[in-house]
């Protein structure tokens, strides 16, 4: 171990001091970065997420930008186009090519009634999409209204919201919707007839239940995480408060509010779209989403059950969608999970 | 062959980061005897922790032994097979660790988690198991054992959790405990205590203890033998009194003065080491404390520093001794 | 531990109480009653039918002869299916469901765990990724999705296995699949981080210290902590079932009480309804009173005010 014969040689000048320039010259200090800089520098290097996000862009631009473009409606039928197979024409059609004229393909055939497949999968997308924000939103909204306001005022207020919560939070939430869309059906359809309430017949009763249900039930878990941040929050409150700050303990809060919260409500919101979807496709599935015809995944997948052995695409097209749209909502809300979580920090 | 216990020599171990490679064991030596006291001192990163776990082969993914020899107790631990460092940790060689908390299973009673390793080492049976479970408690001064050996971990205190570690460490009697860092997480009434109790029983069993610390107060009553780590590297080791009263490396030096004594005035100020801790995935080239020393010269930002004897148990790593040597060289030279 | 079981019976009790009002109330702020739908009847016969089924009376009447009814266990008279009780009914059905339903929970449960623990245990390597691409995808699909999928390709394409009814054992084994698909998926994810989560703790490396073997330390101190969160997750994996089994008996045409559920929303049965949903509920909150229980079984710590 110990030894004092030198492997090196040396010289005098080696023993002169250091001055402070070579000193400072070795100490390399590692870069700090920002919260959100380093949380999305994350993200991207998360190749997943990255495709998820395209995907995510594809499916929107396919579900609201390219129908406005599309030559066909989703409720347009077509006479003597029924029931075609995918990339065929009608004899009609045929003999309208024949004379010169254009006819768009129809890239997924068409259903029973000749209405053109793709427009209805791409509308049916729209649906979907359309349902998962808003019902996340709506969600959003009332769930950290919720939370905050337990978790702020505390004590019996924080007790009493909570038992609530537990109580809805064990209510077959299905069973409810199921039965609400039931009840709503005759009085909402009377609201429908009256003047200014048109656009309930569009979007569907169904779905207004839809809408309802999620408003009452569905936020329960987005107000147990927001409230357990306010908690988390407020212990620092009291800390930042004993160090006698004074306002500026106003603007901590607002910056930790922003880091802390704001970064889990977004996974929590970004993972609750493809549940709202999912949902809504499944009561579509059976029956109690949106009206005919306006189609949703759901519907159509339940629709295409017939006809599964002469016409299987119309199955499998809706039903890869819907299970494309979950899957990168999902994959693109756990990266989102990973990037902003401190405790993965390299 | 040994009339050490435990021979560490040239010790290098590194951890293989997405990173980088991070070198945690830089070239570290060491020994103790039967029944010595071995203190490790250093900060945070020093290595204190991954010498000992290296002792243990309990190196954590995703580090790897890439140099040396480790020796203990007849042992070659390097070479050994899992098989075989299985049948003895936590029966030559136990540990105990920082947080008596966390390092008890929830889930399981006390007595469960005594009798469990009492039963893997031994051939006694679960009444025995128990038995010598009670008697564990006893000696490491816990009160109504029998209650204890049916309650769970969150229903003691810290000071006690700690004492049940002690009693999982020492119940198949081993010749060497590592003790890493084991009062830190606990009050200062309750440390001395636990100290106390650690003493009480190397007496007892005549077993040798290393102990890991940050804290030179621990070191000063319970250490035959000081080891000051820097970096990854053993910058200074002697007795406790060579490291207290004559310490040759600046590092050791900054450690002591940085003690606040109950005799300063209190207009005083505290003397920190200025500057922070190494970045070890990018370990400078010459001596790891070079930046933070306030007597750093030339060779020491270029060539890493060899180690120097002061006495023949005192050595340290510093180019400071050498200068001495040098100069000394020279005005013989001249003189010839 | 006693005082703790007591309380999360009470707050089941008056949970039950509370879907049953809720139920009953939606279901009679429908307009006209059970039976508008049916062909005009004449008025004497629609009075009639009132009296039978004591829809004549003042509604809080209605409502405490219902609750009183449903104490005794007494779920009423179905509309639609004239002569058979709610209780007859869900007794005919729901042994059908519970079969398929209780294959589908073991299913999940016997396969999630042991793919998470191994995905855990050999973090990083091809398996492990491997069996994280199967469960994130395993989640994302919806049970209607996988419903179809498998009947085209093993019924239809292959013709391995019948497509409807419940005439062998072979009519049990797409039911199952697709019913175990997402939990199985779910409880694998969520077993793979609990399991990571564990093995970082400091009484696994105690474990290690004290000389026991790997597969030691994980059957005996990794798996009881990290089998807590499944646990947990077994009260939302029963509703789940429940609701997931509207879809799959819809689908491979299976007599149970799913799809006479279904089928009394489209037949607007109300008893049926109400009392299939107050059945449904009930069994729910008393399987969560139950996992709740059976957490503090497990897990020691749990202090629940």
């Amino acid at each position: 171990m110990p030894k004092n014969k030198l492997s090196v040689q040396l010289n005098v000048e080696d023993f002169l001091p250091a001055s402070d320039a070579e000193r400072e010259s070795l100490t390399v200090m590692r870069k700090s970065v920002g919260f959100w800089k380093d949380g999305i520098r994350r993200l991207k290097k998360n190749k997943i997420s990255m495709i998820s996000l395209v995907v995510i862009l594809l499916v929107f631009i396919l579900s609201f930008i390219v129908p406005q473009l599309y030559p066909y409606s989703y409720e347009q039928q077509i006479r003597g186009s029924e029931n075609l197979a995918p990339m065929h024409y009608s004899q009609k059609e045929i003999t309208a090519m024949d004379s010169g004229e254009s006819v768009f393909p129809h890239i997924l055939g068409t259903d029973n009634l000749g209405r053109d497949y793709a427009i209805r999968v791409m509308m049916g997308s729209r649906v979907s999409l359309t349902v998962g924000l808003v019902a996340s939103a709506i969600i959003l909204l009332i769930g950290s209204l919720y939370g905050s306001i337990a978790g702020f005022f505390g004590g019996w207020v924080d007790m009493i919201m909570m038992r609530i919560v537990d109580m809805i939070y064990t209510v077959p939430d299905i069973l409810i919707i199921v039965l609400l869309s039931v009840a709503f059906d005759q009085p909402l359809k009377a609201l429908a007839q009256r003047p200014g309430f048109q656009w309930i017949q569009l979007i569907g009763v169904n779905l207004i239940s839809i809408f309802v249900v999620f408003a009452l039930l569905y936020w329960v878990g987005m107000a147990r995480i927001v409230r357990s941040q306010i908690l988390i929050l407020k212990e620092q409150e009291y800390v930042t408060a004993a160090r006698a700050l004074g306002a500026s303990s106003g603007h901590i809060i607002k910056k930790h509010l922003l880091t802390n919260c704001i970064g889990t409500l977004i996974v929590t919101t970004t993972l609750q779209i493809p549940s709202s979807i999912f949902t809504e496709s499944f009561l579509s599935f059976l029956g109690l989403g949106v009206a005919a015809p306006m189609p949703s995944l759901g519907s159509l997948a339940s629709a295409a059950l017939n006809g599964l052995q002469s016409y299987p695409h119309r199955l499998f097209a809706p039903a890869l969608m819907i299970s494309v749209i979950i899957l990168s909502f999902n994959l693109l809300g756990d990266g989102l999970r990973d990037a902003f979580d401190p405790k993965l920090k390299d | 062959m040994s009339e050490y216990l435990v021979n560490i020599e040239n010790e290098r171990l590194s951890f293989f980061t997405p990173a980088g490679e991070v070198k945690a064991l830089n070239d570290v030596s060491l020994h103790l005897r039967e029944g010595e006291v071995l203190g490790i001192v250093g900060e945070s990163g020093s290595g204190k922790s991954v010498t000992a776990y290296s002792l243990m082969g309990l190196t954590a993914f995703p580090g790897r032994l890439i140099g040396g020899s480790l020796q203990f107790n007849g042992h070659q631990i390097e070479k050994m097979t899992e098989k075989e460092m299985r049948k003895i940790r936590g029966n030559e060689i136990s540990i105990i660790f920082q947080d008596p908390m966390t390092s008890l299973n929830p889930v399981y009673t006390i007595g469960n988690q005594i009798t469990e390793v009492v039963m893997l080492h031994t051939s006694k049976n679960k009444q025995q198991a128990t038995e010598r479970a009670r008697e564990l408690l006893t000696l490491v001064g816990i009160n109504e054992p029998q209650k204890r050996l049916n309650q769970y971990p969150h229903e003691l205190s810290g000071g006690m959790r700690q004492r049940v570690m002690i009693a999982i460490a020492l119940a198949c009697e081993p010749k060497l405990l590592i003790a890493d860092e084991p009062t830190t997480a606990l009050d200062v009434t309750i440390q001395a205590q636990i100290l106390e109790l650690m003493m009480e029983l190397k007496e007892k069993l005549g077993m040798a203890i290393i102990m890991i610390t940050h804290d030179l107060g621990v070191v000063a009553n319970m250490c035959d033998r000081i080891a000051v780590m820097y970096a990854g590297k053993v910058v200074e080791y002697g007795n406790t009194d060579d490291i207290f009263y004559n310490p040759s490396h600046e590092y050791t030096k900054g450690l002591i003065r940085s003690i606040p004594k109950l005799t300063e005035k209190e207009h005083n100020k505290l003397i920190p080491i200025e500057g922070s801790p190494v970045d070890m995935l990018n370990p400078p080239a010459g001596c790891p404390f070079a930046p933070r020393c306030r007597a750093c010269m030339k060779i020491c930002l270029r060539e890493m520093p060899e180690y120097t004897d002061i006495t023949d148990i005192h050595y340290s790593a510093c180019w400071l001794l050498q200068k001495e040597e040098f100069e000394r060289q020279l005005s013989q030279k001249g003189d010839a | 531990m006693a005082k703790y079981i007591i309380k999360r019976i009470a707050m089941a009790i008056v949970t039950i109480f509370a879907v049953a009002t809720v139920t009953f109330f939606v279901m009679n702020m429908v307009p006209g009653g059970p039976f508008m739908a049916e062909k005009a009847i004449s008025p004497q016969a629609q009075a009639a039918l009132n009296e039978k089924y004591g829809l004549d009376k003042p509604l809080s009447v209605q409502y405490t002869t219902y609750m009183k009814d449903i104490l005794h266990g007494n779920l009423g008279l179905s509309v639609k299916q004239r002569g058979r009780t709610v209780n007859m009914i869900i007794g005919t059905k729901f042994p059908v469901s519970a079969r398929i339903g209780g294959m589908a929970i073991l299913a999940a449960v016997m396969i999630g765990v042991p793919l998470g623990s191994i995905a855990a245990f050999k973090r990083g390597t091809m398996i492990d990724n491997i069996i994280i691409v199967f469960s994130t995808c395993g989640i994302a699909v919806p049970s209607f999705v996988v419903c179809t999928i498998l009947m085209y390709i093993l019924s239809l394409k292959l013709g391995l296995l019948p497509t409807y009814g419940l005439g062998s054992w072979k009519n049990y084994i797409m039911p199952v699949m697709a019913l175990a698909l997402y939990p199985s998926s779910y409880i694998s994810r969520l077993m793979r981080s609990s399991m990571l989560d564990v093995m970082g703790q400091d009484y696994m490396r105690t474990a290690r210290a004290k000389g026991l073997s790997q597969l030691v330390s994980i059957f005996k101190h990794a798996l009881r902590n990290a089998i807590l969160p499944v646990v947990t997750y077994l009260g939302p994996l029963l509703a789940y079932t429940v609701t997931g089994s509207f879809i799959v008996e819809k689908i491979f045409t299976i007599p149970g009480l799913g799809s006479e559920f279904i089928g009394s929303i489209t037949g607007r049965d109300y008893p049926l309804i109400m009392g299939t949903t107050i059945f449904l509920a009930t069994l729910m909150v008393i399987m969560n009173v139950l996992v709740d229980v059976a957490y503090k079984f497990i897990d020691p710590r749990i202090n629940l005010k």
